[in-house]
Parts: structure tokens; C-alpha cells; sequence
């Protein structure tokens, strides 16, 4: 059990992060404020996560204007994808093994 | 089992994030009632138009009657085409305030990504059954347009429901299959047509309508 959770990625260590990958991977693209609607998280704190997101490379970001108001929205990359589907399978892994444990 | 119980609620959050982000889930039930009531009184005015009762086939189909028929000051083209319009509005209005009401109170937006997926993807294939009705007419052959509005207004419902609530999507496969059947019984199209738009419509919508709006 302990190999399987060193699987889990740390990028993904807080739920709020996991929400904000679990919108991302089933939208195109998703505004700023759509996010922070559906998470209903503080500014600060949505920006924190979105940054850490970024700097690993798992979402993308894209700023342009409608209208003249600027619009930035993000979307899942690849490397993302792959890595929170990953952290989702070893979360089922783990799921299991516990199951089983209590059936013994 | 601490964690485990943990893992379990992350799970279910991240769940019911993706639903709510990808899918429009305020459509509500009551809309399809009331667009099944706008049918039935459109099939109504139909049958009044042709003097015509459902079941009975006196002077010929419907449709033959139809090409004969000059009522109301309209000869059958403008008349079917003006119903359907008439339909087509008052149930879509009363659609938007039913679901527009529901998302009010869900606290939920009700113009959105979701909702403009979900409408698109309908959009489409009615809009292009509506042309090919239009041109069914045009070629006078209004035998086929009662059933081809059904098989349409099912396809837009199946590739709608990707975007809504799932339930959808039985309604839209139920509707293809009362088109299909009545593209060999040309003859009850007025009756399949308002079981599909009408009965259908009101059925379901009352169903969806106990089962998420308690």
C-alpha cells in the first residue's frame, strides 16, 4: 500500500486542485469566473492553485478580450490529462486494496 | 479507515463537478409538459382544420384531404406551417420560463457553456428537419412531413441529451422510433404525431419532473 501511494501525485494533494482538473478535463475551455463559481473559492485562493496547476505544466492559460473586457480562460493539457486520469487510477488502486482489507 | 473515507469524498466532489460543469441540469420537467400540451393543441387545430377526428379516415388520408382542403383563408401549406410555427413558439417560451425558474432556484446559471452546448447540439439537426419539411411541402408531398418531424425532433433529442440530463435521450429514441413507424403507416402520421409531440412529452415530462424536482 505504501508503493501504491508514493503513485499519488503531490501536484494533486488538495481537493480543490482536483476540482479544479476534474472541470478542466470534461470542458474545452473554462473561464476564470466560471471556475471560481463552480468551486466557489476565494480569488486569492483559486489564483494560487491555478498557478501551481500551470507551473506543472497540466493547464494552459489563454487571455483574450470580449469586447474590452479581458477574459482569461484554461484548459487541460495533455501532460494533465494523462497525469490527473494516472492519480485517478491509483486513487482507485488504493479504493480497492481498502475494500479488500475489510473483507478479511 | 480514515483516508479511505477521504479518497471516497474527493471522488464523489470530483463527480459531481464534472456534471455540473459539462452538463445543463436545470431543464426542467415541467417544460416538457407544457410543450406536450402546446402539440396537443396544435394537433387539435389540425384536425379542425381538415374537419377531421383522430382514428377516422372517411374521405381518404389526411393527407389527401389536406391538399384538397382550403380553410381559414389558407390552402394546407401556409395552415400547417403557421401551427407549427405557433406551436413551436409558445412551447419554447413556455419552456424558458419553466427552466429558467428552476435554475433561479438552483442557484444556477441558466446561460452558460452548458446551456449553449445543450441547444446547439438540438439546434442543428432541427433546423435542417425543418428545411427538409419545408421542402417536403414544396414537392406537395405532405405525407411525409408529420413523420419526418418526429424522426428530426428525436435525433436533435439524442445528440441534445450528451448535454442534459440523460433522460433525454429515451425520449429522443422513442420519438425516432413513432417517425419510423409512421413512414410505413403514412396514414396515422396526425395520430403518431401527436402520441410523439403530444402523450410523449407530457409523460416524460411529468416523469423527469417527480424525479428531480421533488
Amino acid at each position: 500500500m505504501k508503493d501504491i501511494i508514493t503513485h499519488l501525485n503531490p501536484a494533486f494533494d488538495h481537493r480543490n486542485r482536483l476540482g479544479i482538473m476534474s472541470i478542466l478535463v470534461v470542458n474545452d475551455w473554462v473561464d476564470y469566473n466560471t471556475l471560481k463559481e463552480l468551486l466557489s473559492l476565494t480569488d486569492g485562493n483559486l489564483a494560487s492553485h491555478l498557478k501551481a496547476l500551470e507551473l506543472q505544466d497540466f493547464i494552459a492559460v489563454r487571455k483574450k478580450f470580449v469586447g474590452r473586457k479581458p477574459q482569461t480562460t484554461y484548459g487541460a493539457t495533455a501532460a494533465g490529462r494523462a497525469a490527473f486520469k494516472a492519480h485517478l487510477d491509483t486513487l482507485e488502486a488504493l479504493l480497492h486494496i481498502a475494500r479488500e482489507g475489510e473483507l478479511d | 479507515m480514515n483516508e479511505t473515507q477521504q479518497y471516497l469524498a474527493h471522488l464523489a466532489e470530483m463527480r459531481a463537478l464534472m456534471e455540473r460543469s459539462s452538463r445543463f441540469l436545470s431543464l426542467s420537467g415541467l417544460s416538457g409538459v407544457w410543450a406536450g400540451i402546446c402539440a396537443l393543441a396544435g394537433a387539435g387545430a389540425v384536425y379542425a382544420y381538415l374537419d377531421m377526428l383522430p382514428l377516422s379516415a372517411t374521405d381518404g388520408y389526411y393527407y389527401e384531404k389536406a391538399i384538397r382542403t382550403v380553410k381559414w383563408g389558407m390552402d394546407y401549406k401556409r395552415a400547417f406551417v403557421l401551427i407549427a410555427l405557433l406551436v413551436l413558439v409558445t412551447a419554447l417560451a413556455g419552456g424558458i420560463f419553466f427552466t429558467t425558474r428552476k435554475a433561479r432556484r438552483q442557484g444556477m446559471k441558466v446561460w452558460d457553456g452548458s446551456s449553449k452546448r445543450m441547444l446547439w447540439a438540438i439546434a442543428v439537426p432541427l433546423a435542417a428537419g425543418g428545411v427538409f419539411c419545408l421542402a417536403l411541402l414544396r414537392w406537395d408531398l405532405p405525407a411525409l412531413v408529420a413523420p419526418s418531424t418526429l424522426v428530426f425532433y428525436g435525433l436533435a433529442l439524442v445528440n441534445g441529451s450528451k448535454h442534459t440530463l440523460r433522460d433525454v435521450e429515451f425520449l429522443g429514441l422513442t420519438e425516432i422510433a413513432l417517425g419510423l413507424a409512421g413512414l410505413f403507416y403514412l396514414g396515422n402520421g396526425l395520430e403518431l404525431w401527436t402520441t410523439g409531440f403530444g402523450l410523449l412529452h407530457i409523460v416524460y415530462g411529468a416523469w423527469m419532473y417527480f424525479k428531480y424536482e421533488p
